[in-house]
């Protein structure tokens, strides 16, 4: 399946700008990849169950209670542009 | 103080009265000040000292922990409120979190002095610490070869005795690979074991944290205060026991040991694994072989898994609620294009483009399903192994550290140097390196893998062995 | 030709939890921005997701209100995409495993005709936060308070024919979850609102035309509207040669219209997979019974009841689609025991006076208990209509008790047949030009003396007794 990497496609779905140069290693380095992990192919699944966590637990429920109290500044300290406690981005066109 | 003194050791000085907690402190700081490996990337000179002065005061009020006073140092992959954690990436090179890491909190609370943050490849995507924003990692066994990785700064921080303990987060092996690399002893603790809250995510059902030190009793002391259920953290496993909380338990008489014959092929440590078996067997034990069939897909399976999560753990990283930001955005699609791609370093973005590819319409089945599969045939693997045997003794990693550069121009030969590591990983178990031997010069680890939760288990052998050896005592200084 | 519409609705219902799905942080509306939005929230590195109770409560009660198989064993996945609103870059949703598998709800339309129809699958995810584009020049803020709170989205089944249907469907939801309470039913909030698939195709084929999805709709008036313009825009395409684009629009009210959303053009591929933060989710069917067993009565059972109670379908629909003017309802009607008087003067004299003051029946100043006492003094022919209507007002404005106005207000009819027969014998002497008239066989005049009659006593006479008194005289 390595022949069928569309690295442009990955790289917007990933929201990665690569240059031409470092689309080309990717192509490669990629394609490397795939070929390795493709050993996968070889091995007969059948009938086995997918394992999503090591442990196979399951999933504890938090009572429903408001123990948060954000403190906004703090935690914008870190954001690179804040105003009237909104985030900023670029205008969004919807 | 000797330069790699044990905590215990420490311990009993800052018990004794032979030395404050800042005196000691400011000795390691002084060291770390003339670090030539690039250990840090951050120190925490006045937060230590503050830390440590509390810990003097704590001490003769008489309220200490085994771990007050005591330092060490967190990869910088652990969230510290108040002191940046950059995860070794230009992305979070500004990130001051306003939370402490449930790991960091404990250890906090137990009186553990804190002196900085230690380098990592980029987002712990490494297997040698070449991968980091901050620059690459040195051996302190020999300069021009790596540490290891993810956490390398962790372990050539303990290596070189600029901290007597440290850190670190083992995704595929990033604990006990450079602890291996480095000649200390790591712990990989079962997944569930550690919280995972306030770290900063990897590969969600593979990161776990867990100690470096330079003996198992030191981890063992270690893992008691990180480890425990935290209602924070879903994967959190809720259990009564704590590892080790009285110290590591007599090891139980005549364990049978199991070598996976899987991974004594063509090994570059097969003498020093050889003489651990002795050191064992002269201890009362048993060996035999197992088979673990599926070794050989276990790289393939790490990486779709490991890289698929990662794929999607690493996408809120944005450039818009913290993080790097490039520099006059045109609009939402240059914002995140250009943050993202600034701010990743190449095998970031490698991982990325691969998790990517394998979670695409069309390839899941084949890719993340197909590893899920593999990984539940690698965890029966390990299953039927210890129906048969309490303990497994393979190697850590195929051979000693390697040349800075050596492989970094080939992602799959790196890749390959966590073949004995990431099968342990993708059953969750509890796993550790200890210090076994020198190959050319350098530190080589044995690694003990238990079932599920047995941390106490795979402890006590190496406290064992440690009593009966002195590998874990070499130094680089007494080396070179 | 003759087209057919199709039309599948999606309703995203956000759950009434005091916390949200994933954090600790309140979901009350109308904080300031990022007030109520925790580190969990806002996606900051390291932080992880556990998942609420009552969520999962909500959602296996509304399951079992639709007669629904509840899936013990469900997954979270991650929904993958980028968009500021979503801080993590995934959505956590239950695409593969839902916890509520395939149900059914009854319809009634306003003809009186009712339609069974099916939902596919109700599923939880976290709601995402909310863009503002007109606030800061050339930058658009993000404020992620909503983000996390609990949504459950109900898919239904192709089965809708009409954009009324739709209209009642989304309806008749928005009184389930509220009888549920497991939602609080504001539509200006956002605490509901749905997505329309929208498509038509020749009458009498079975096979689906091309849809169109019409996102982020929020009141039952423009259910109708937009569905109604999709329609027909489909048609107009067809009917010149035209083909319909899979595309997701939205609806302007202002210009009644739809048309397609920017920014969604790039064809979509979510990368779903198990979040690796959460585990399975399995409930034991014990925490299901418990739920069963303190369901509450439904729309259904309720509808049914009052209509046994004699009431009319119309009538039994208008009480018992708003859960709290049937909980008002029942209250008077417990005490009262008289279903048409109940039903009269919760529709009637108490709507009007609700609506007029823009008042919810919770929060009305009459209680059913005063209510009930007043229809008691009706029935038992102390109050006229008119002096119950003052006796309404009165106790509208929180005047006082019933028994203590009806004294107060002097509103009991005339009981004593002497005073009312000095009166009438009063009335007929001042008007006695009308009276010959009267007597001369012009019988419209008696309804002149009843008036002056009813005019001299306040109202308090009993008009029957009046009329009866008059005719004696002549």
């Amino acid at each position: 399946m390595a022949d069928s990497i569309d690295i442009e496609h990955l790289a917007r779905l990933a929201r990665l700008s690569l240059s031409a140069d470092a689309t080309t290693r990717a192509r490669g380095d990629l394609g490397n990849i795939i070929a390795m992990i493709d050993k996968m192919q070889a091995i007969d699944t059948s009938g086995v169950e997918p394992m999503a966590n090591p442990l196979d637990a399951t999933q504890r429920l938090r009572p429903d209670v408001v123990d948060e109290e954000p403190d906004r500044d703090a935690l914008q300290a870190p954001a690179p542009e804040t105003q009237d406690g909104y985030y900023l981005v670029p205008r969004v066109v919807e | 103080m000797e330069r790699h003194a044990t905590l215990a050791e420490l311990r009993r000085a800052l018990d004794n009265g032979d030395l404050s907690a800042i005196e000691l402190t400011r000795d390691y700081l002084t060291r770390i000040a003339d670090d030539s490996t690039n250990a840090f990337i951050n120190v925490d000179e006045e937060g230590a000292l503050a830390a440590a002065a509390a810990a003097d005061e704590r001490l003769a009020s008489g309220d200490g922990t085994p771990l007050t006073g005591l330092p060490l140092a967190h990869k910088d992959i652990f969230c510290t409120r108040g002191l940046a954690t950059t995860c070794g990436s230009r992305m979070l090179e500004n990130f001051v979190a306003p939370y402490d890491a449930t790991v960091v909190a404990r250890l906090k609370d137990a009186g553990v002095v804190n002196l900085g943050k230690t380098n990592m490849d980029e987002f712990a995507m490494g297997s040698s610490n070449e991968n980091s924003y901050f620059g690459a990692v040195a051996n302190p066994w020999r300069e021009s070869h790596v540490p290891g990785g993810s956490s390398g700064g962790s372990a050539a921080a303990v290596a070189a005795g600029l901290t007597p303990a440290a850190t670190g987060t083992d995704t595929g092996g990033s604990i006990r690979q450079p602890a291996s690399f480095c000649g200390i002893t790591g712990l990989k603790p079962t997944y569930g074991r550690v919280s995972r809250y306030g770290m900063v995510a990897f590969a969600s059902s593979l990161d776990q944290g867990g100690p470096m030190a330079h003996n198992a009793e030191d981890v063992a002391l270690l893992v008691s205060a990180m480890a425990g259920f935290d209602r924070r953290d879903s994967t959190s496993a809720e259990r009564e026991d704590t590892p080790c909380s009285n110290g590591i338990p007599a090891t139980p008489e005549k364990l049978r040991i199991g070598l996976p014959r899987e991974y004594y092929h063509n090994l570059d440590i097969a003498a020093e694994l050889d003489a651990v078996r002795a050191s064992l067997e002269n201890l009362g034990h048993t060996f035999v072989d197992v088979n673990l069939p599926h070794t050989e897909a276990a790289v393939p399976t790490y990486y779709v898994i490991a890289g698929a999560e990662a794929s999607t753990n690493l996408s809120r990283f944005d450039g818009v609620r913290f993080g790097h930001r490039c520099e006059n955005p045109e609009s939402l699609e240059d914002l995140y294009d250009r943050s993202r791609s600034e701010g990743f370093g190449e095998e970031v973005k490698r991982r990325i483009l691969t998790g990517t590819y394998a979670l695409s319409v069309g390839y899941f089945d084949a890719y993340y399903l197909q590893a899920q599969k593999i990984r539940r045939l690698i965890a029966n693997d390990f299953a039927s192994a210890f129906e048969d045997v309490d303990v497994l003794l393979a190697p850590t990693a195929p051979g000693p550290a390697f040349e800075r550069g050596a492989l970094t121009k080939d992602p799959v030969a790196m890749y390959q140097q966590d073949i004995f590591t990431v099968p342990v990983s993708l059953a969750g178990l509890p796993a550790l390196s200890m210090p076994c031997g020198f190959v050319d010069g350098l530190p080589v680890g044995a690694q003990l893998v238990a079932a599920p939760f047995q941390e106490e288990l795979i402890l006590g052998v190496a406290r064992d062995y440690q009593n009966v050896t002195d590998w874990h005592t070499r130094t680089p200084e007494a080396a070179q | 030709m003759s087209w057919e519409p199709v039309i599948g609705l999606e309703v995203h219902v956000q759950l009434a939890t005091r916390s949200k799905i994933f954090s600790g942080a309140s979901t009350a509306f109308g904080a300031e921005p990022n007030a109520q939005a925790c580190a969990v929230d806002l996606g900051l590195p390291g932080v992880l997701p556990v998942l609420n109770e009552d969520v999962v409560r909500m959602a296996i009660k509304f399951g079992l209100a639709i007669g629904a198989e509840i899936n013990l064993d469900s997954i979270f996945d991650r929904k993958n995409y980028f968009y500021p609103d979503l801080p993590k870059g995934y959505q956590i949703s239950q695409f593969q495993t839902p916890v509520v598998g395939r149900g059914s709800i009854t319809v009634h339309l306003d003809d009186g005709t009712t339609r069974e129809v099916g939902i596919t699958r109700a599923h939880l995810e976290e709601d995402a936060g909310k863009s503002v584009h007109d606030m800061f020049p050339g930058q658009t803020g993000i404020d992620l308070n909503r983000t996390g709170t609990p949504l459950l989205e109900v898919v239904s089944e192709p089965d809708l024919r009409t954009a009324a249907e739709a209209a009642a469907y989304f309806r008749q939801m928005h009184t389930l979850v509220r009888y549920l309470k497991i939602c609080d039913g504001n539509l200006a909030e956002g605490s509901m609102r749905c997505d329309a698939n929208v498509s038509v195709r020749p009458a009498g084929s079975n096979d689906l035309g091309e849809r169109t999805e019409i996102k982020n709709i929020n009141s039952f008036r423009f259910v109708e509207r937009a569905i109604n313009f999709e329609i027909e825009r489909h048609i107009d395409v067809l009917e010149s040669g035209g083909t319909i684009e899979r595309e997701t629009r939205q609806y302007d009210p202002d210009r009644d219209e739809t048309r397609p959303m920017r920014g969604k053009e790039e064809s979509e591929d979510y990368r779903y997979f198990p979040d690796p933060d959460l585990l399975p989710l399995s409930i034991d069917q014990a925490f299901v019974d418990a739920i069963a067993a303190d369901m509450p009565e439904l729309p259904e059972a309720r509808r049914s009841r009052y209509r046994e109670a004699g009431l009319s379908d119309y009538d039994a629909g208008w009480l018992a689609d708003d859960p709290d003017v049937a909980t008002y309802f029942d209250a008077v009607l417990v005490q009262s025991g008289d279903a048409k008087q109940s039903a009269n003067w919760v529709m009637g004299e108490l709507a009007a006076h609700l609506n007029k003051a823009e008042t919810d029946i919770s929060a009305a100043p009459v209680t059913p208990d005063q209510l009930s006492q007043l229809i008691a003094r009706v029935v038992d022919g102390t109050l006229s209509s008119k002096t119950a209507k003052t006796l309404f007002e009165a106790l509208w404005q929180q005047e006082g008790e019933v028994d203590a106005l009806i004294d107060s207000l002097g509103l009991a009819q005339m009981s004593d047949s002497g005073e009312l027969e000095r009166i009438v014998d009063e009335v007929l002497a001042a008007n006695p030009g009308q009276l010959e008239e009267l007597k001369s066989g012009k019988d419209k005049l008696l309804g002149f003396f009843v008036g002056q009659v009813m005019k001299a006593t306040q109202g308090k006479a009993n008009p029957q007794q009046v009329n009866e008194l008059i005719r004696a005289k002549l």
